[in-house]
């Protein structure tokens, strides 16, 4: 049913097409919302989801356009699919919101998180951490005699493995951004 | 070229080029030169409030019985707390509203300076949307932009914060015409192939009905005018929720009274038992639908709303329309005609057989002693003897509300002012106030309990100074009616605080205000009461002391659907459960 339009730049595959709202089944979606950088917009953006009970899982905000002044903010957050729709639909009441987008309805996206992971130790448990970095494709972009802080780039999941792995190699302390995602293909 | 004034000149700018002719306001520290600026001019005038929660409900008065938005101006810190309720009350309801509030000075912004609030932090959630202008050279386009928000879509309440030094500063005004409206431009026309889907289930439907809403309303009297024209033309029932009361007129033959957990008997039966339901305008609130997996089970159900938000938002919606209901029905209406304006005439004719069983049963039936008023007599009334004026309904919240929303009959839409979403006690007699500085020479009365009266009672004064002839009247049980009733229904008939000690009396109140009153107790007397009421050229109380234990049916108990209401006091023993006894 093409009747409901969110908001313009959100997909014309809304979820009513592809799923029965419902339907209880709790599932993660990640969402890119494009609003105008003024003071209090993420303040708006944050208070919808505390005020109205909605989860967030992970959330980025940073300025992409500096002569327009928008920003993106990436949130993943799970629900129903009911609840999906309502939070997009929400979002979109915003005054400062000009795009939501549903990457994970409108298609394949790529996702991607970036953390710093410091690391203690010495001897064989040195050696393993460094070993491990490499098979994760970690960069050390710190190092002293004692320590080394890792930086690694990859899926939220990666992440989380890498990090259970360092833990018991002396694991001190992990900075993590959140999730960046952006949709593949041309448009 | 650009013209150069003070940003406090600018306001008063703004708001002339913007058509405003009344604000409701109270003044302070912070907000002393726009107040300079208010006394320097004549164009504007300014209702001097008793309490800043009164200015807001006074502009939502205003708004909702003239179409255009209401404005308040305030002081900042405290000035800016009391629009709360005010604020929220009128997001709720969808009212347009243009609220200003002054600001410590941008350079004591952070320091928990004299009267410095975060006003912006905490009307957040309360407004549709608010700004703080911290540079002079943008407070003109934040204006005209505040009023471009706070009326197009989904209307609501709007806030503006001005710091002291950005009031006092030389800037460039930005007339209306320049100013940049964004990005904001909701959609107002609907997705014709959903309306042409709505045609062809309004052709086949045996049992329809049309369930309206605030949005009606809110989208203009063309929209109200459609609507009785595609309801004519059908011959479709027609229910509304409270806020949409006169939309389709009371006395129609289609109108089935309103709907939900004090609505008609024959409202809630026939949207049980649909197998079409047309919403438009009205959001699915908890009042209007019971129990959620047990609402209408057996209906399609179309949903046209402005706000893409309200559509499966509670009730899973077969057919969502985003559009403004005016432009909506205008398709609508074409596009039925071009199909032959064809309806289900068999199935219709038995719709309305069943409906009219449903009317014999009689709902608002009560009994009529000689020696005590029902409150229900006295709304009879009321309704009787002012129905052929130019009449203005405002409301408190609680037993008398439903009682109104029962008894009064609205011809016409933007007659009733009442608190629907938030329920605030305190609404009705500040809103009648702003009804009648718009509507002067009209009849305002505003329907009141004795505790609603008595939470903005202090707007007595703001009334006898500008000599507005608003009328009280209030239901007076001595009790918070709604209140009892529920403890009546869960929790024993233990009336836990609910009921009112040390009453002012009314009559010697109107005298100290400066007002008239009278007490009336004696059914026989009721009609002379309201006569006097009707007559008295001023503001006038009248206390009615009516019945102290008369509960308000039909009621929808918590968590049942429509077709479990109670009728009467003998039906009510153990009538709410236990997983209803923790629903409000």
């Amino acid at each position: 049913m093409s009747a409901l339009r969110i908001k313009k730049g959100s997909s014309k595959k809304s979820a009513y097409d592809l799923r029965d709202p419902n339907t209880d089944v709790i599932s993660s979606h990640t969402l890119a919302v494009i609003v105008d950088n003024e003071v209090g917009v993420l303040a708006r953006v944050i208070g919808l989801f505390s005020g109205r009970g909605y989860n967030i899982d992970s959330l980025t905000v940073a300025e992409i356009d500096h002569t327009g002044h928008r920003s993106r903010i990436t949130i993943v957050t799970s629900g129903p699919p009911a609840v999906i729709e309502q939070i997009k639909a929400q979002l979109g009441r915003i005054v400062p919101v000009h795009e939501v987008h549903d990457l994970t309805v409108e298609g394949d996206a790529v996702e991607r998180e970036l953390a710093l992971i410091k690391v203690a130790g010495a001897g064989e448990k040195r050696v393993e951490a460094l070993r491990l970095a490499d098979i994760f494709r970690a960069n050390a972009v710190d190092s002293t005699l004692e320590s080394f802080v890792f930086e690694i780039t990859g899926t939220p999941e990666k992440i989380d493995a890498f990090a259970d792995l360092m833990r018991p190699l002396g694991l001190v302390e992990i900075a993590r951004t959140g999730v960046a995602a952006l949709s593949r293909g041309a448009k | 070229m650009t013209r150069q004034m003070t940003g406090a000149k600018m306001v008063v700018q703004a708001l002339k080029d913007q058509g405003v002719d009344v604000v409701f306001g109270y003044p302070g520290g912070a907000a002393l030169p726009i107040y300079d600026e208010i006394f320097l001019q004549n164009d504007i005038r300014h209702v001097l409030v008793r309490h800043e929660q009164g200015a807001v409900h006074a502009a939502e008065g205003y708004a909702r019985s003239t179409g255009k938005p209401g404005v308040v101006l305030v002081t900042s810190g405290p000035g800016a707390t009391n629009t709360v309720t005010g604020l929220m009350d009128a997001l709720l309801d969808s009212i347009p509203l243009v609220v200003m509030s002054a600001q410590v000075p941008t350079f004591m912004i952070g320091t928990d300076g004299f009267q410095e609030a975060d006003t912006v932090g905490i009307t957040r959630p309360c407004t549709k949307h608010n700004w703080l202008v911290r540079e002079t050279d943008k407070l003109a386009e934040v204006m005209h932009q505040a009023f471009h928000v706070a009326t197009k879509g989904r209307p609501g309440p709007v806030l503006i914060d001005i710091p002291k030094d950005v009031q006092f500063a030389t800037g460039a005004y930005t007339p209306p015409a320049k100013a940049k409206t964004g990005h904001y431009q909701p959609q107002v026309k609907g997705d014709t192939a959903a309306i042409t889907k709505l045609v062809e289930l309004m052709e086949k439907a045996e049992r329809p009905i049309f369930y309206t809403g605030g949005g009606v309303i809110n989208s203009g009297p063309q929209a109200s005018q459609l609507l009785r024209e595609i309801i004519g033309a059908t011959g479709f029932p027609i229910t509304s929720t409270l806020m949409g009361l006169g939309a389709f007129p009371a006395s129609g033959k289609e109108w089935l009274g309103m709907l939900g957990m004090h609505g008609l008997y024959e409202a809630n039966m026939a949207m049980h038992g649909c197998d079409l339901m047309i919403n438009i305008g009205a959001r699915f609130d908890d009042r209007i639908t019971g129990r959620v997996d047990a609402f209408s089970p057996g209906s399609k159900k179309a949903h046209i709303d402005i706000d893409p938000s309200s559509i499966n938002k509670v009730i899973h919606v077969d057919l969502p329309i985003v559009g403004d209901v005016g432009h909506v029905l205008e398709d609508l209406l074409r596009i039925w005609k071009a199909r032959g304006r064809k309806v289900n005439k068999d199935g219709l004719r038995a719709w309305w057989g069943k409906i009219d069983n449903w009317r014999k049963v009689d709902c608002l039936t009560y009994p009529k002693p000689v020696d005590v008023i029902k409150p229900q007599l006295a709304l009879e009334r009321l309704e009787a003897l002012t129905k052929d004026n130019d009449r203005y309904i405002t409301t408190e919240v609680g037993q008398h509300q439903m009682w109104a929303a029962q008894f009064l009959h609205f011809e016409a839409p933007n007659r009733l002012m009442t608190s629907g979403g938030l329920g605030t006690m305190g609404y009705g007699l500040p809103a009648s106030i702003g009804v009648q500085m718009a509507h002067p020479e009209a009849l305002v009365i505003n329907v009141a309990g004795e505790a609603s009266f008595q939470m903005n009672l202090q707007e007595m004064a703001t009334a006898v100074q500008f000599r507005l002839p608003i009328k009280q009247f209030i239901l007076n049980n001595e009790r918070l009616g709604m209140v009892r009733q529920w403890q009546d229904l869960l929790h024993g008939g233990r009336y836990s605080q609910s009921w009112s000690e040390s009453l002012p009396d009314f009559v010697k109140l109107a005298e100290a205000f400066g007002a008239k009153g009278r007490l009336v107790t004696d059914p026989a007397d009721l009609d002379d009461a309201i006569g006097e009421m009707i007559d008295h050229d001023g503001p006038f109380i009248l206390d009615v002391l009516v019945e102290k234990h008369e509960n308000c049916y039909p009621m929808i108990p918590s968590g049942e659907p429509h077709n479990k209401m109670l009728m009467g006091d003998d039906a009510t023993e153990d009538a709410i459960g236990s997983s209803g006894a923790t629903l409000v």
